[in-house]
């Protein structure tokens, strides 16, 4: 027999309902939760296989969709808006791409901690663990997507130049907002079960809301209320540098603020309402 | 030294599902919110629970369905937070309470023993030596590496108790499901539970079986409605044999 014993089983653990700790605890599930991220890597590449089992494409069905996606409208709306659609398409391409990330994102979200039900009545496993679950299982569909980008940009003739790698802190930012909405909107919607259907045609209202498909500048002298729309700054830190149109520092201000802002408050109902998750789900 | 120590641990099961709570009709009945509190429905699943269990102890948890048997040794593992009541686990803890719990049914039978050493937080190279040895357990030779969910009921409890009974913990939770599986497999399976219980400084066990209660316990706790009934020597909770 092995010899071995749960790094994670504390060997002594004190739960008083007088004297809850819920700070010290919920950071505690934080940092234990992080260095298991292996766990959660190998589940969300569980997660990706069997919801593709037997597919031929896979998650590449997805990039398929958005490459019919982009071609449809990109020949519709370039001549609704009057736009060349060699300047049009990279635009399109980009916006939708992240768009549908960030909408994927939203949505499992919601589902993050009500899908590991079995495992979090069972186990005493940091919640952590399936909010990272969640957040990596996105980043590998929205991976799948990369090629389609580099063909329309190839396609259109535009080549990024080095300001891109700025997309990459942009990247950073919507991750840290996936794994501060994987905590918070999943314990929202463990407790409310009303929030995820709401959640859903609110995105879908922000889709139309948001300069996805037009593009910002059609606004004109309105444009200035657009930092106001989380989305709108969060899309445009990843697509102002592939499209070489860098973001302004306020968008980067902007979106630095909603991301600190989104972390508190997951933080904050982490910490008060950890314990009541496994009574939740 | 491990040790248990429990001071009026109180678990209440909120019901938000059943049409009560529901948020739609907390916006449509906004003016009862102030009430809520109060007018939650909960099931009080363990009700002020005080015990103390010393290194050494076997204890068996007995009483009917739906007294709390499962409900306090998910509270022992840490699943459950009390809401009230203060509850002190020492010792590494091992819970063998639901057999199929972070199984993957798409995955193969080797795939799910290594996924369950990464829940227990090993790392990658003693879960594939683990692998090896749950393999050789469970006797399920070329079903290993088939797919979890094409297996009769009889091999997806052997590969389930092969994983789970490979720690070495120094205290034991057990649930009764330990108990199926076919005669062959069952007499070494018995072997390996005796020697993991020997090797526990605290076992609780659930059970219904009261052979075993008493050839395995030396203390049992009769729990009824959430609340212990009794509490004492096996003889005396269960009567002369």
């Amino acid at each position: 027999m092995l010899p071995q014993t749960s790094p994670d089983a504390a060997p002594l653990y004190v739960r008083d309902a007088g004297d809850p700790r819920r700070r010290e605890r919920a950071l505690d599930d934080l940092s234990t939760g992080f260095r298991r991220w292996r766990l959660a890597a190998s589940l969300a590449r569980l997660d990706i296989r069997n919801r593709y089992r037997g597919s031929v494409l896979g998650p590449f069905w997805l990039t398929l969709s958005t490459a019919i996606m982009v071609t449809g409208l990109g020949l519709l709306y370039s001549t609704l808006f009057k736009l060349p659609l060699v300047s049009y398409m990279p635009f399109l391409a980009v916006s939708l791409l992240v768009w549908n990330t960030v909408n994927q994102i939203v949505g499992d979200a919601c589902t993050s901690l009500i899908q590991s039900e079995g495992i979090i009545r069972q186990m005493p496993l940091p919640y952590t663990v399936h909010a990272l679950r969640c957040v990596f299982r996105n980043i590998i569909i929205a991976a799948h997507n990369l090629p389609l980008i580099i063909v329309v940009f190839a396609i259109c003739g535009v080549l990024p130049g080095p300001a891109a790698l700025l997309a990459i802190p942009g990247l950073l930012l919507i991750t840290l907002n996936a794994f501060a909405a994987a905590i918070l909107l999943g314990m929202i919607c463990a407790r409310f079960r009303d929030i995820g259907q709401i959640v859903a045609s609110a995105m879908q209202f922000f889709f139309f809301l948001s300069p996805v498909l037009w593009k910002p500048e059609l606004l004109g002298t309105r444009q200035a209320w657009l930092p106001l729309n989380p989305f709108f700054v969060l899309i445009e830190t990843v697509r102002g540098p592939l499209l070489g149109t860098g973001p302004s520092a306020l968008i980067w201000a902007c979106a630095i603020l909603y991301t600190a802002a989104a972390c508190g408050m997951a933080l904050a109902f982490f910490i008060r309402f950890r314990g009541r998750i496994a009574f939740w789900v | 030294m491990a040790h248990i120590l429990a001071d009026r641990v109180t678990i209440e099961f909120p019901l938000y599902h059943v049409g009560a709570r529901s948020l739609k009709k907390r916006l449509m009945a906004a003016s009862r919110l102030r009430e809520d509190d109060s007018n939650r429905i909960v099931v009080a699943a363990l009700r002020e629970l005080s015990f103390a269990v010393a290194p050494g102890e076997r204890v068996a948890l007995v009483g009917h369905n739906g007294a709390g048997k499962t409900t306090l040794l998910r509270t022992l593992a840490g699943v459950y937070e009390p809401v009230g009541g203060r509850l002190e686990v020492a010792g590494s803890i091992g819970s063998l309470i639901d057999p199929s719990a972070g199984m993957d049914a798409d995955s193969t039978g080797r795939e799910n023993i290594i996924l369950r050493g990464l829940f227990r937080g090993m790392p990658e190279e003693e879960c594939t030596a683990m692998a090896a040895e749950v393999g050789a357990f469970s006797g399920l030779g070329e079903f290993l590496d088939v797919p979890v969910r094409t297996y009769s009921a009889g091999m997806a409890v052997r590969l389930a108790f092969a994983v789970a009974t490979l720690m070495a913990p120094q205290i034991l939770l057990m649930d009764e499901w330990f108990l199926a599986g076919d005669a062959d497999f069952m007499a070494r399976a018995r072997e390996r539970l005796e020697a993991l219980v020997q090797g526990a400084d605290i076992l609780v066990l659930a059970t219904h079986d009261m052979s075993i209660v008493r050839q395995w316990c030396t203390r049992a706790i009769r729990l009824g409605g959430g609340r212990i009934e009794a509490d004492g020597p096996v003889e005396e909770i269960l009567g002369a044999a």
